[in-house]
């Protein structure tokens, strides 16, 4: 320990350059040497890194996820020069925390923006464009070895889910066990939960609460798998992904019971679970080469296999068409 | 060893049983730790088997678990790595060799080392929610880009860096530096050139030890609001990031089973490749330069 023992002498015999001699010389060239490396590093850094991010970044729904990450996916095998990042936090948190403060570029949406976003966004000076870029067949899931269970009617699929409804399975039908529901849906952020709600809970009634809330679509799986008595709902893709390990509930709209299918979803009969899946467009960020560029390459990427591959349904030829003329007409706007 | 026949040697009776009873306990408790790790190692190379190849580590990220890359990841990681070496070698041994050479034994002395070494303990997590208070929030940096992943991460390893640099100070006999002095040296020149290269290469290998530390890290990048998937590599400071332990915990959310055994494996394995890698780098840093001392 030296902690300031002697000063150093004011004057001295030589001027203690060469105080380290002997192998000074491999010591201090090698101090040399880091310091000129750390120098040529950070201006070289510098170089590279002080030029702005080229980068399109999305945040929203993880129903809409899978889609957007295999068009990014793609994209940046095409256009290295660009970063595409996918943050997942469901449809609601995408807009309010990213996208309307002008975080983001684009937000995955698995449902339509509602007004008080609209007005976030809009306090920004922000002009959310909407692109129908997939359709999803929302999928009810319970055990596989929920033997009972092979179809619900709209009706009973309210019961279950709606505040001081069903309790037991039993409530429902009186064949079935008396056993308690576990449940496990999506977290009121999510696009998912507000699509279910619209479609199923309806105007009257609240979705329940006492469930297991997630935005994490494969919390849900571990769930189901783990109890008999469990029935969830996500997006059609987290269930063609594990056909094996739970199983899909027919839906019953009032023309018998239809199985959640990517062919029941595009030819509608899968009623009233079959939805849209949006991205949205900030019409600031879309003044951005490298948005524009991967926005017409998302549209185009919507209507191929690209999308079935990932278990949703692609947009028609049509609706490619008329989602580029659209885009085109933007982003000669925002150009201009 | 207990050759005397029994009587009062002050060790109580002598039992060979005990003895050699100790020995196998401790032996035990030594297999514990090797065996889990090579079992855990076994079981990700096993499972990364067939995963980890050239196309996994050039290719971004995809849903199709055979296509689905590493290479934005691995960039990610190395970008981030080379920016917390920049950050917090120049601070930490400055900080160092400020508390082992020039600060005087006082209260104050005292309270910034006893300080250190709980910011050393401190949570990493806790390091995150600074991170996004001080350079997401207040500084206005962005979220997720690399240069916050970088601060926040630094201000995680720096109490390491500063702790160990001073060990390595430290340890550089007083004799040396009061030769220097008796040459005439003046406390800068005896610093440079005689504490400084001789705790080099300990400064090093704790540098390096605490970066590999650094790159495990997955708390602090999800308080900062690192994306779930990144593609594409970063190309600025602003740029998003994401980094191999970040990929990891995305992977293992996806539902096939692919992703959660073999991809998340491969990339398991390739982080546990370049954490080794860089351990052997400290190694043979140390080596070198002890042999240069000696």
């Amino acid at each position: 320990m030296s902690k300031d023992t002697t000063g150093p002498p004011s004057t001295g015999v030589g001027d203690g350059s060469d105080g380290g001699s002997g192998s000074g010389f491999g010591r201090r060239s090698f101090l040399a040497a880091a310091g000129v490396g750390a120098a040529a590093g950070l201006s070289g850094c510098t170089g590279v890194f002080a030029q702005e991010a080229r980068q399109v970044t999305i945040a929203g729904s993880s129903t809409v996820f899978p889609v957007t990450e295999a068009v990014g996916s793609a994209f940046t095998q095409r256009r290295t020069d660009v970063t595409v990042s996918i943050s997942q936090t469901g449809t609601g948190g995408g807009f309010s925390n990213f996208f309307c403060p002008g975080m983001t570029a684009i937000n995955n949406a698995s449902r339509e923006i509602v007004e008080e976003e609209l007005e976030q966004c809009g306090e920004n000076d922000i002009t959310p464009l909407e692109f129908t870029v997939a359709t999803d067949a929302l999928t009810v899931v319970v055990n596989p070895e929920a033997d009972w269970i092979d179809c619900l009617t709209v009706e009973e699929l309210r019961e279950i889910w709606r505040t001081d409804g069903a309790e037991q399975w039993s409530d429902i039908r009186d064949d079935w066990p008396d056993e308690e529901f576990e449940l496990y849906g999506a977290d009121t952020t999510s696009g998912t939960f507000d699509y279910f709600v619209e479609a199923i809970i309806g105007e009257e009634a609240n979705h329940r609460s006492d469930y297991h809330a997630t935005e994490r679509d494969r919390t849900i799986v571990q769930g189901i798998r783990g109890s008999q008595y469990a029935i969830g709902y996500f997006g059609f893709a987290y269930y063609s992904e594990n056909p094996d390990q739970i199983k899909a509930v027919k839906i019953d709209d009032g023309d018998g019971c239809v199985e959640p299918s990517v062919e029941n979803a595009m030819n509608e009969v899968y009623t009233p679970l079959s939805r849209p899946l949006f991205i949205y467009i900030s019409d600031q960020m879309l003044a951005e080469p490298e948005v524009q560029d991967f926005a017409r390459f998302y549209m185009e990427q919507a209507a191929t296999d690209l999308v079935s591959e990932v278990g949703y349904v692609p947009i028609t030829e049509e609706q490619r068409d008329e989602n580029l003329e659209r885009l085109e007409a933007a982003i000669e706007e925002v150009t201009e | 060893m207990a050759t005397e026949t029994g009587g009062d040697t002050g060790f109580g009776q002598v039992s060979r049983a005990k003895d050699v009873a100790f020995r196998y306990v401790t032996l035990a408790a030594t297999l514990v730790g090797i065996v889990s790790l090579a079992i855990l190692l076994a079981y990700v190379t096993v499972d990364a088997v067939g995963w980890l190849d050239w196309q996994f580590l050039t290719s971004p990220p995809h849903p199709d678990p055979f296509e689905a890359g590493y290479y934005p990841a691995l960039v990610g990681s190395i970008a981030l790595m080379v920016l917390i070496a920049l950050v917090t070698f120049p601070l930490g041994v400055g900080a160092a060799i400020y508390l082992e050479e020039y600060a005087s034994d006082n209260l104050l002395t005292r309270f910034i080392q006893l300080n250190i070494a709980n910011l050393a303990g401190v949570p990493s997590v806790v390091y995150g929610l600074l991170g996004l208070g001080l350079f997401v929030g207040l500084l206005n940096l962005g979220f997720g880009t690399l240069l916050v992943a970088g601060f926040t991460v630094s201000l995680l390893v720096l109490p390491i860096v500063i702790i160990s640099a001073q060990e390595a100070i430290r340890a550089v006999p007083d004799s040396q530096r009061q030769a220097s002095y008796g040459m005439g040296a003046t406390k800068w020149q005896t610093i440079r050139n005689v504490v400084l290269p001789r705790a080099m290469p300990g400064i090093m290998t704790g540098t390096i030890l605490a970066l590999g530390r650094a790159i495990g890290e997955t708390a602090p990048l999800i308080m900062i609001g690192a994306p779930t998937t990144v593609f594409g590599v970063p190309n600025s400071l602003f740029s998003k990031i994401s980094a191999m332990p970040m990929q990891i915990y995305t992977w293992a959310q996806y539902p096939s089973t692919e992703f959660q055994y073999g991809v998340v494996a491969a990339s398991a394995v390739t982080l546990l490749a370049v954490l080794l890698t860089i351990n052997s780098i400290a190694i043979l840093i140390r080596n070198k330069y002890q042999q240069q001392q000696s």
